[in-house]
């Protein structure tokens, strides 16, 4: 089940803890994979672990001309793109009150525009092959809100009324385009905290712990998978309990 | 002219999949060649890269058959 031997993918952030389980489930499955993201040193890295069947783009998001570039070379690189999963994103958490025009903006800018930058970059070769699979990675928050993070929260729930519009834009050609939404999730950014932060948090999970890189991974590789075509519009929800939406 | 026409008609009978002879100056798209609004998008976006030109949306939505298509093609290439 859930083989994607001949599918060719793209992973952006696939340094980061949740992007580097992605692309290594992603490959595990049989699929080519370019990884992506602003770190060369651990895309190198992860690009050696995986062997065969992997290239590495470096790209930064935050720019236009970047992102464009991504697209153009990853679909050259593998000869097209029929996997896009929208994993790369970043944080600049502060109330409201406090929040500068640049923390929304380049929030906005590499969680929601780039997404939708790579979607429109690669669809045309999707609608053209009659298959293609959107995976765009955004978060509980989008869905519940939380203090400090107006930016982040709006472009978590941006990607998800994407989606839906996407999804309806593309069903008919065989594309689907969901979205995973991961709750509290073992990372190097959650390593950080605390003990006693950590319990604060688990304390409010029904499952009563983080969930792992590989929790998400694993949701990616269903959407991602011929088995999940009549699925499109929708979020999963990876949570352990934590929202139940 | 007939070269833009014979280009056009052959990028409507790749994008589409139809017969070359049911692809006429006065078919539609639409109507009589089954194409849904992403195949008419797909085709202009087509018609664009193959003769170099920009097709501006309210000119887009005017081209509903192929002879629309020639004859924008061709006051503006």
């Amino acid at each position: 089940m859930f083989d994607l031997t001949g599918k060719k993918a793209l992973v952006t952030g696939a340094t980061g803890g949740i992007g580097a389980s992605i692309a290594r489930t992603l490959h595990a499955a049989g699929a080519e994979v370019v990884i992506s993201g602003t770190r060369a040193e651990k895309l190198q890295d992860l690009a050696a672990e995986l062997g065969e069947r992997v290239h590495v783009i470096a790209a930064n998001l935050s720019d236009r001309a970047s992102v464009d570039q991504l697209a153009k070379e990853a679909a050259d690189a593998m000869g097209g793109i029929d996997i896009l999963v929208n994993n790369a994103g970043i944080t600049k958490d502060t109330l409201a009150m406090r929040m500068k025009d640049e923390d929304w903006d380049s929030v906005m800018q590499v969680n929601l525009e780039s997404s939708f930058r790579l979607i429109k970059a690669t669809m045309r070769g999707m609608m053209k092959s009659r298959w293609g699979r959107v995976v765009n990675i955004t978060s509980v928050v989008g869905v519940t809100g939380n203090p400090g993070q107006a930016n982040y929260c709006a472009s978590k729930a941006g990607m998800i009324g994407m989606s839906k519009a996407l999804a309806a834009e593309l069903a008919s050609r065989g594309i689907t385009v969901n979205c995973v939404a991961p709750g509290f999730i073992a990372t190097p950014m959650t390593d950080v905290l605390t003990d006693e932060q950590k319990s604060a948090i688990t304390g409010g999970i029904p499952s009563g712990e983080l969930g792992t890189p590989e929790d998400i991974a694993t949701a990616v590789l269903y959407l991602a998978s011929p088995e999940a075509k009549y699925v499109t519009g929708q979020t999963l929800h990876v949570n352990g309990g934590l929202a139940m939406i | 002219m007939s070269d833009i026409a014979d280009k056009v008609k052959k990028i409507v009978v790749e994008h589409l999949g139809v017969d070359e002879d049911k692809v006429t100056e006065n078919a539609s798209f639409i109507d009589d060649l089954g194409a849904d609004s992403l195949d008419t998008v797909e085709l202009v976006m087509a018609f664009e890269e193959e003769f170099g030109i920009e097709i501006p949306d309210d000119a887009a939505e005017k081209i509903q058959t192929v002879k629309d298509a020639i004859d924008f093609i061709s006051a503006n290439s």
